[in-house]
């Protein structure tokens, strides 16, 4: 059976390609390049500088490729050797800190998830003089770990804009969907809309599996039905979850955090009333740029207070024109 | 260990016993999935009690969505283990399978079908590597497949990105094929005004197939051979090398089948998901009475086992349980159930 296997491959590693040029889509699929991509914009004449931009980011994670992709474009306009790292561990986050500090490199941008797990490391970087800024997560403890301003959305207050548009649209019972047990950016979102709507209900699922995702949200919406609304906290999961009220023939209405191209184009059809976006792209692009500023100038962007880069709620009425931007990957 | 091996190996009564006559209740006794059985009945009643709204026909299907979509890849695995062998790389092969379809056919702007049939190339390539690693190096399972998990872990991200641009592929279901591929492996079926997902079928199918093949042919005998002793299967004439790597490409066809399904019914995958998953289709199969160590099992057992997973996953919902307790609690179902799987297995043993 063996060898007949291989044959098999063999065959089939020929047969492949060959109906692969017979049976061509004639919708969609990757677009042909763009006859200006990479366009060489103007860029500063200050030195090359190097910075490290090391965030939480769990490996794949659409949201962090819209940070990235901000501070990848701010890289190229100041004449910066961007360095992106990431871990979800608090432990071996800090352990990239180290490591960008011994590069020596000019400045740092770090997310602040778990700040006491980074605190000795960013330690290090202040006694080597190096800049930091932070961004995303952990606005309240950014100064006294030693960042100069943070680029970010408050997630608590980000729920709370939540809230308090579903209860102005006469919502009584939502359900806010957390993904990722234990995660304290999300159950802040969750934590801010239940502030204003104090009938919403949270529901673990596990988000590394789409099909329990849609399968556990068709369950709540079975068992109770008193649910008005439903609210993801990731674009991805808004998408499912959109397919789990429909699987449950329920009435209830779809909300979400975050944002991608699909989920702007179901906020213009009207199946999902509106999304709060923190504005990943900012973020990256802020991080990044205002390190640049700080070494050009000895600025310091925001003067001490964190630079708000959301929520900004995006509904009906204005989503035509950010899903263009959202097909870019900036929004 | 050393006085073990002074006394010396009683004769085995095994042979006496598979002569010797067995009445009806005592073969069904003697099923490796008759405790499991037991297991899931008692959850089912227990949620029944507790969550009336669980044994409406539409939350029943939704419960068998979510226990089909574990079953599925319950049903290679619970082969695999009883061959002796286990896979720790099947839930990221699953994402894998499904990428390979997305990205394929996207880049090359190809009918969806083409890259279905990639990605079952790319499924069954990946469960041949396992089992041929595995059978050149000798080295436990445990580690040959980590190393896959982690491999495929790595190569969905970073070709995902590479080719797409984004960690999450590009959506494909504006493209020919995609409507009717949807309808193989994604689509729902309508039984008396309740739509029953057809992976549920699929997952029926599955098992009635791989039950077959276990019982009533030779290919089932080797299995049971391999896992047991390969040594003896050997010297006995049995096809050892096929057999193991047949068992992994198995696997590797249930991966195919349910990253499809991931694939059609969401038109985009993450590269990041199918993390962890693997655990739940070794758990499916263990709960359903496959032995760890190999040899004994069979496929309807790995078949309850997901079913109980998915029956205590939905019936937490149900039963609107305060959700800080979730897992808590779901572990707490899945140790009782392997415990009564356990004692009923005993008893049954002793009788």
């Amino acid at each position: 059976m063996s060898k007949f296997s291989w044959r098999k491959v063999a065959a089939a590693a020929l047969i492949v390609p060959a109906l692969g040029l017979a049976a061509c889509s004639s919708d969609g699929g990757r677009a042909p390049e763009a006859a200006n991509d990479g366009a060489t914009g103007a860029v500063v004449t200050t030195p090359k500088i190097n910075v490290a931009l090391i965030t939480h980011a769990a490996p794949g994670d659409t949201f962090w490729d819209t940070v990235r992709k901000g501070a990848e474009e701010a890289a190229a306009k100041d004449n910066v050797d961007l360095q992106y790292l990431s871990d979800p561990d608090g432990g071996r986050q800090a352990q990239l800190i180290e490591q960008a500090v011994d590069q020596k490199v000019d400045g740092i941008a770090v997310t602040l998830a778990k700040p006491d797990a980074l605190a000795s490391a960013l330690k290090k970087a202040r006694d080597a003089g190096i800049p930091v800024v932070s961004l995303n997560a952990g606005e309240d403890r950014s100064k006294e770990l030693g960042a100069f301003t943070h680029f970010g959305s408050n997630e608590k207050l980000a729920g709370e804009a939540v809230g308090e548009k579903l209860a102005a649209d006469g919502f009584k019972h939502p359900v806010c969907v957390i993904q990722e047990q234990g995660h304290v950016g999300l159950e802040n979102r969750c934590a801010g809309v239940k502030e204003k709507v104090p009938g919403s209900e949270i529901l673990y699922v596990q988000g590394t599996d789409m099909t329990q995702v849609q399968s556990t949200v068709t369950a709540k919406l079975q068992a109770s039905k008193d649910v008005d609304v439903v609210i993801g906290l990731g674009a991805p999961f808004t998408l499912t979850i959109l397919k789990s009220v429909a699987g449950a023939n329920s009435d209830a209405k779809v909300a979400s955090f975050d944002l991608n191209p699909e989920l702007a184009q179901q906020i213009v059809d009207g199946n999902v009333i509106f999304t709060v976006d923190q504005q990943p792209w900012l973020q990256g692009y802020g991080a990044v740029d205002a390190l640049w500023q700080n070494t050009r100038g000895g600025f310091e962007i925001g003067g001490g207070q964190p630079v708000l880069t959301g929520p900004a709620i995006i509904s009906k009425e204005n989503a035509a024109a950010v899903l263009e931007f959202a097909e870019q990957g900036i929004r | 260990m050393t006085n073990t091996l002074l006394t010396p190996p009683t004769a085995p009564k095994v042979a006496d016993e598979r002569v010797a006559s067995k009445g009806a209740i005592s073969t069904l006794l003697g099923r490796p999935e008759f405790g499991a059985l037991v297991g899931a009945v008692a959850m089912f009643a227990f949620f029944a009690f507790v969550a009336p709204v669980f044994l409406q026909p539409s939350s029943f299907a939704t419960v068998l969505y979510g226990s089909s979509t574990i079953g599925i890849m319950a049903v290679g695995v619970s082969l695999l283990m009883i061959g002796g062998e286990f896979d720790l790389s099947t839930g990221v092969a699953v994402i894998s399978s499904a990428l390979s379809a997305s990205l394929f056919s996207w880049y090359f702007g190809t009918n969806v079908w083409v890259g279905v049939v990639l990605a079952l190339v790319v499924s069954l390539a990946v469960g041949f590597i396992n089992g041929w690693i595995l059978i050149k190096t000798n080295l436990p399972s445990f580690i040959v497949t980590l190393a896959t998990f982690l491999m495929l872990t790595g190569l969905n991200l970073g070709l995902t990105r590479l080719i797409g641009g984004s960690v999450s592929t590009p959506s494909i279901a504006d493209m020919d094929g995609f409507e009717s591929a949807r309808s193989v492996f994604a689509s729902s079926v309508n039984i008396a005004g309740v739509d029953v997902k057809i992976t549920v079928f699929i997952w029926i199918v599955l098992v009635a197939v791989a039950s077959w093949i276990l019982l009533r042919t030779r290919v089932g005998n080797w299995i049971f051979a391999v896992g047991g002793d390969a040594n003896a299967a050997r010297a006995v004439g049995v096809p050892v090398i096929r057999t193991k790597i047949g068992l992994f490409m198995g696997v590797g066809f249930c991966a195919w089948i349910l990253g499809m399904h991931n694939l059609f019914a969401f038109a985009t995958v993450q590269s990041g998901e199918g993390i962890g998953n693997e655990f739940l289709y070794i758990i499916a199969a263990v709960i359903g009475g496959c032995l760890l160590t190999g040899g004994y099992g069979s496929a309807v057992g790995g078949a309850i086992g997901a079913f109980i997973f998915g029956m205590a996953n939905k019936g937490i919902v149900y039963a609107e349980w305060n959700p800080d307790w979730f897992k808590f609690f779901l572990g707490l179902m899945l140790l009782l159930a392997t415990i009564v799987n356990l004692i009923v297995k005993k008893r049954a043993e002793t009788k």
